[in-house]
């Protein structure tokens, strides 16, 4: 426990002093701010029109404009996840290969486990901190908009993201994990990725077991339901089914370091 | 304290440490002498948990390293031979990740960290970036990592590499003062910091031991008798056969020194024996003026070279 402590701080100070991490938070951030601002006025545009229709011909259904923004914007996120993530993973473990620390941390009396799990939640703790301004921004709209959406839709899309950026972070850990080269691991992570992203691409045409099976694949396909409020079970024990995966995975590598070479 | 018995470690198909065995007690300094790529390298890695071995068991402080890895990692402070340092951490935070990851309790971790840096010179350098050091700073730095938790074994691979003059000496007094309290293991290219720091020293070539002793004992089994040189103004032919008659003489070879009627003559005694006033005597009993006559002890070099030479018959004689 205070090995993985002890890795966990270690990251975490890395991420604070290099310039990668404070980049890829920036640019996350104006992003999704830019995105937001770009929904919230299509949306109320649309509304508009919407109402605009039904006082002609009535009847229309009203436009519940918060929760329209709330899912597009996670939607958005995701996207956003998909392209930054690799890059948050690509030095955790690449480097330190690289560089021979690995070496330290191998005959340290820490377990591979604890190794691993230090590194993943430090990368995890920084898509919380990445996350948290826009969480402060919806708590404020939700807070003053009318009618507002509950609650509980905000609270179901953000463990959303939250399992979605875990699976990926876990995902990218362990293919750097696999290299030396942060290049080749941020690639490998994110053709990794769009595998998973557009792996139910087409499935629906065919009803197949194997498109099934591609369909229970495919990574954002399981958080559709959280950014629309709808938090399932079967959607959590694939995220966190995932995740622990990805951690086995990347321990049985670490291990099979010592076996290969460092 | 540590146990190494029939070490193997095969790369594919390249064997790089063959069937080693020592032992090194409680306290004591071993050093590792071998050319480039000996597997000294690699016999640490296996020590320290960093590679397993093939075959062979290795113990330390009881513990197997590779049934018993943690218990094995936790009393061993290990520098590598590329020192494993974060180049964006200061010193000290390099010092204290490493402390704490090594199991260093909260109140004892400060007094630790500035021994260690006290230790290895290093206390004004302490929020340096390790990126901005100096090589030398940077081993240094290294080593303090390696002493931070004050393991009871310590395993140093070429811990003087790339310190100046003045370095290399108070790290060769620095792991000296720790012997006693310390089990030490260091390798090294370096001769004369074999014969100064270690109390035993193993030859290794081609991933097998050539031999295990004291620097002084080797020094002495090696060389086997005396060899003394000689020179004079004379014949060669008659020096040589005057000498080769004298008692306990085994060996005499000559050569022409300088060119103006000097000879050189090499004469290796029989162990034990001194031979150096009986060649005196006879050369000047005969008449030829002598010029030179010392003693030419081996150096550890000449041993190391003797040793790791390929087809070295002193190399096999004295492994076994
Ligand atoms: N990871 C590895 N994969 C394959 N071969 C290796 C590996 N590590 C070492 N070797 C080989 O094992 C042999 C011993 O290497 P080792 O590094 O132990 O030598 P060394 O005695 O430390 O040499 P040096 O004095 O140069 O540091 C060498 O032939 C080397 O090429
Ligand atoms: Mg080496």
């Amino acid at each position: 426990m205070k090995g993985m402590y002890a890795v966990y701080r270690k990251e975490m100070g890395h991420y604070f002093v290099s310039p990668v991490a404070y980049i890829i938070v920036a640019v996350f951030l104006i992003l999704t701010a830019y995105f937001f601002n770009r929904l919230l006025a299509l949306i109320i545009q649309q509304s508009f029109e919407a109402s605009l229709e039904s006082i002609q011909g009535g009847g229309a259904p009203p436009f519940d404009v918060p929760s329209l923004v709330m899912r597009n914007f996670f939607g958005i996120v995701s996207t956003l996840l998909l392209f930054l993530t690799p890059m948050l993973t690509m030095s955790v473990y690449a480097e330190e290969r690289r560089r021979g620390t690995m070496e330290l941390l191998m005959t340290s009396p820490v377990t591979d486990l604890q190794i691993v799990l230090g590194k993943f939640f430090a990368s995890f703790t920084l898509l919380v901190i990445m996350l948290f301004p826009t969480a402060l921004g919806f708590a404020y709209i939700l807070h003053h908009s009318e009618p507002s959406a509950p609650w509980r839709v905000l609270g179901s899309e953000y463990l959303g993201v939250l399992l979605l950026g875990g699976a990926l972070l876990a995902l990218g850990s362990f293919f750097s994990s696999m290299t030396e080269s942060q290049l080749i691991a941020a690639m490998l992570t994110f053709g990794a990725i769009l595998l998973l992203w557009v792996v139910d691409f087409g499935s629906q045409a065919a009803s197949t077991a194997l498109s099934s099976a591609l369909d229970y694949l495919s990574v954002f396909r399981h958080y559709d339901d959280f950014t629309r409020g709808v938090i399932d079970t079967s959607n959590l024990i694939f995220y966190l089914s995932f995740i622990v995966l990805g951690i086995f995975l990347t321990v049985r590598s670490v291990d099979s370091m010592r076996w290969r070479r460092a | 304290m540590i146990e190494v018995k029939d070490l193997t470690k095969a790369f594919g198909e390249r064997t790089a440490v063959d069937h080693v065995s020592f032992v090194v007690n409680k306290g004591e300094i071993l050093g590792f002498l071998g050319p480039n790529g000996a597997g000294k390298t690699t016999t640490m890695r296996i020590l320290t948990g960093f590679l397993p071995a093939t075959s062979g068991t290795a113990r330390v402080a009881g513990f197997d390293v590779f049934n018993d890895s943690l218990e094995v990692r936790k009393r061993i402070g290990y520098l590598p031979e590329n020192p494993p340092l974060y180049m964006d951490m200061t010193v000290s935070a390099y010092l204290e990740f490493v402390a704490r990851i090594k199991n260093v309790p909260a109140e004892n971790r400060k007094a630790r960290i500035n021994d260690a840096m006290e230790k290895t010179n290093i206390q004004d350098k302490r929020h340096e970036l390790i990126k901005r050091l100096s090589r030398g700073y940077k081993q240094r730095v290294g080593l303090a990592q390696a002493l931070v938790h004050d393991p009871e074994v310590i395993i140093l691979d070429e811990p003087t590499v790339g310190l100046d003059p003045k370095q290399i000496i108070e790290v060769r007094h620095l792991i000296k003062s720790l012997a006693g309290s310390h089990t030490i293991i260091l390798s090294t290219h370096i001769l004369p910091e074999v014969s100064m720091t270690c109390d035993r020293v193993v030859i290794i070539n081609r991933g097998r031991i050539a031999a295990i002793d004291t620097p002084a004992n080797l020094t002495t089994q090696l060389k086997g008798g005396q060899h003394v040189r000689v020179v004079a103004e004379a014949d060669q032919n008659a020096v040589c056969a005057a000498i080769r008659e004298l008692p306990g003489v085994r060996r005499v070879s000559g050569e022409p020194e300088g060119g103006n009627g000097l000879v050189a003559v090499t004469v290796e005694a029989e162990a034990g024996q001194d031979v150096r006033s009986q060649i005196a005597a006879k050369v000047v009993g005969k008449g030829w003026p002598l010029y030179e006559l010392r003693g030419v002890s081996l150096s550890l070099e000449d041993i190391f070279l003797e040793l790791t030479t390929e087809d070295s018959e002193h190399a096999s004689s004295v492994a076994n």
